[in-house]
């Protein structure tokens, strides 16, 4: 569902990385930390006299700016790509919320006009219904599962690496594959899961026909498609649990339970809540489960955001309305990223 | 599948070596084994072995875990007569291209970032990282109008790779995870490569590109994967059926193609990923886990 890897760290290791550097200026010849004390010229300028002086400055300054042309050559491609592809539509994104856009004629600015017509439509409300449906949802199945697994997954001594490998495979899969595979498994006739309810003498169920159990299955799906990356993560921080605490605790006589409550939860509270956050931020944008599975049906019961965004935008070519759609969007999620932003901050 | 180093873990080793911790031990392995297998491989073999059955026996109201009858042919139908080896190599051109530009945009801009230093290259980084702040799906439609009409240059990208090729290399987080690589290459190395005579490009190629290996391979296995698993940005931009990669092309003959030959062409979409993922499993987890933050 997150189309890009774990947007986790960035904002706060390069906040690390920035505090010794502290540039910004061109800053001696590749100083990278603590090693630029070693060299701190690339050439060394001989102490001249006097009269030397106003050469070897403007033989410098010819040497600086010759040395950021050359970086800004290597630099050019990535922020050309950038500036088209990223922030320039940030910029538009937020403008076009207040344009009238056909592709016949220039863009027209029609004010909150587009804001009006979405709070009007019926969908909207019930698209964001769903879709904190759906995140709710995702947050039992998906938030308690990987936890669950990894701390199990800790404890064994064998097999590790193969569960490990197991519970990622589904992520390596093109999400499409995903989709197409449960919606057979769905399937009310030959599909496998009615079949082994049936084993079980169990009723049999309209996994996506049913407006009650539709999001139900998406959620589903979804979380079997996803959980490997979180478990991973969950399992790489318990491995850096000091296992002196553990041990610490069994001294105190604190059984395994109030080991799990006392020493485990507590070390792992910042990175659950990251992925707490990162999780609400990626189901709230969830698009290709209903997409495939459902098409928004039964009744509406699966549209969500990010599906009728797509239907302003694709299917009725209104691209105004889309954009007013993306705005509430991300003010939405605006706010989560903000508490995220928060958090990795005063961590950090 | 060897038992792993010992650390202190939520049980005790003492628990663990009782009798019933043992005992329990060995259930919750067991359990744990057969439901993974169950819940994660079984759907993979279920997958690839639907596409061997005949149609009817798959349309049958009781599945079978075995195929009655074997059916290979469904693979080359599939392949062949529905042209899904077209889209396959689509697909490949599309990974391929994704994979150089990204290497070479966001290497060269990583590099420039890290060693050279230019002036204001922390407020472009800055910049650069701010962007992974923002949901993807928000910036959905101004970067598909982006891409119907390139500004300044005003060219229509649509149906072209550059479509998805462009806009998959202003990938920030490749950039800080090159950069931080970088930043770790001592500037001695790099001084003394100049002393001998070696130009920027020249010291990028000889000496920084030699050394960073593995993180070069994390970030081609996230562009390759990427892009291959990708479905709503291609469906966009390329609505030329023709130019569709397998993944979008799937979705649309789902309705029209015969169960097992589609099934055929999930496996096929799958394959190259599992295989990428059973060889660089080392690097995929190291790269997962590089940029999470410990608790």
């Amino acid at each position: 569902m997150a189309g890009r890897p774990l947007p986790t760290s960035p904002a706060r290791a390069d906040a690390r990385d920035r505090t010794p550097v502290r540039n910004g200026a061109p800053a001696p010849a590749g100083a990278s930390g603590p090693t630029a004390k070693t060299s701190p010229d690339r050439t060394p300028v001989p102490p001249a006299g006097p009269a030397g002086r106003g050469g070897a400055a403007t033989a410098r300054r010819r040497r600086r700016v010759r040395e950021n042309l050359v970086a800004y050559l290597f630099l050019a491609a990535g922020v050309i790509c950038f500036a088209l592809f990223s922030w320039y539509p940030i910029v538009r994104g937020i403008l076009l919320g207040f344009q009238q856009v056909t592709f016949a004629q220039p863009a027209e600015w029609v004010g909150l006009d587009n804001f009006r017509r979405l709070f009007e439509d019926p969908l909207f409300l019930t698209a964001w219904k769903n879709t904190g449906w759906f995140t709710l949802l995702a947050l039992v199945f998906g938030f308690a599962a990987p936890f669950a697994t990894a701390v199990v997954l800790n404890e064994l001594r064998r097999g590790k690496a193969y569960l490990r490998m197991t519970v990622y495979l589904p992520v390596m899969l093109p999400s499409v594959v995903t989709m197409l595979l449960w919606r057979w498994f769905y399937d009310p006739g030959p599909g496998l899961f009615n079949n082994v309810l049936d084993v079980f003498h169990l009723p049999a169920q309209q996994w996506l026909e049913s407006e009650n159990l539709a999001m139900v299955s998406l959620v589903l799906v979804s979380t079997w498609a996803n959980m490997g990356t979180t478990t991973l993560i969950y399992l790489a921080a318990l491995g850096g649990i000091p296992g002196e605490l553990y041990e610490a605790a069994e001294l105190d006589g604190a059984s395994i339970r109030r080991r799990l409550w006392h020493v485990t939860i507590p070390q792992m509270r910042f990175i659950l809540m990251i992925t707490l956050l990162l999780q609400v931020i990626g189901t709230m944008q969830v698009f290709v489960e209903p997409f495939v599975l459902t098409g928004g049906g039964p009744d509406d019961a699966t549209v969500t955001v990010l599906l009728l965004l797509y239907r302003y935008a694709f299917v009725y070519n209104d691209f105004g309305l889309a954009s007013a759609m993306s705005t509430v969007l991300f003010v939405v999620l605006g706010i989560f990223a903000g508490v995220y932003l928060r958090l990795t901050r005063s961590k950090g | 599948m060897a038992a792993e180093t010992p650390t202190r873990t939520l049980i005790a080793p003492t628990e663990m070596n009782r009798r019933v911790g043992r005992f329990l031990h060995r259930f919750v392995l067991t359990a744990t084994l057969i439901g993974f297998t169950l819940a994660f491989v079984f759907p993979l073999y279920w997958m690839a072995s639907g596409a061997l059955k005949s149609s009817s026996e798959l349309a049958a109201p009781t599945p079978t875990l075995v195929p009655e009858s074997f059916h290979p042919e469904s693979y080359t139908d599939a392949w062949t007569n529905v042209g899904l080896g077209h889209f396959f190599l689509n697909t490949f051109v599309l990974a391929l291209g994704a994979w150089l530009t990204q290497l070479l945009i966001d290497v060269t801009a990583a590099y420039a970032l890290s060693k050279l230093r230019p002036l204001l290259g922390n407020v472009i980084l800055g910049m650069m990282l701010a962007t992974l702040m923002l949901p993807v799906s928000a910036l959905l439609v101004p970067t598909y109008l982006t891409v119907v009409d390139v500004p300044i240059l005003h060219v229509n990208l649509i149906n072209t790779p550059f479509a998805v090729w462009l806009p998959a290399a202003a990938n920030a987080f490749n950039i800080f995870l090159l950069k931080r690589f970088f930043d770790q290459i001592p500037a001695e190395l790099l001084d003394s490569a100049r002393i001998d005579g070696a130009g920027t490009l020249r010291v990028l190629v000889s000496v920084v590109l030699p050394l960073s290996r593995p993180v070069l391979a994390v970030v081609s296995i996230f562009a390759v994967v990427g892009v291959w698993k990708d479905f709503l940005w291609p469906m966009l931009v390329l609505p030329d059926e023709a130019k569709q990669p397998i993944t979008v092309a799937l979705n649309r003959l789902a309705e029209f193609m015969p169960a097992n030959q589609l099934l055929a062409g999930m496996v096929m979409a799958s394959i190259p990923l599992l295989v990428l993922f059973l060889i660089f499993q080392r690097h995929i987890i190291a790269g997962l886990t590089a940029g999470s933050v410990k608790g």
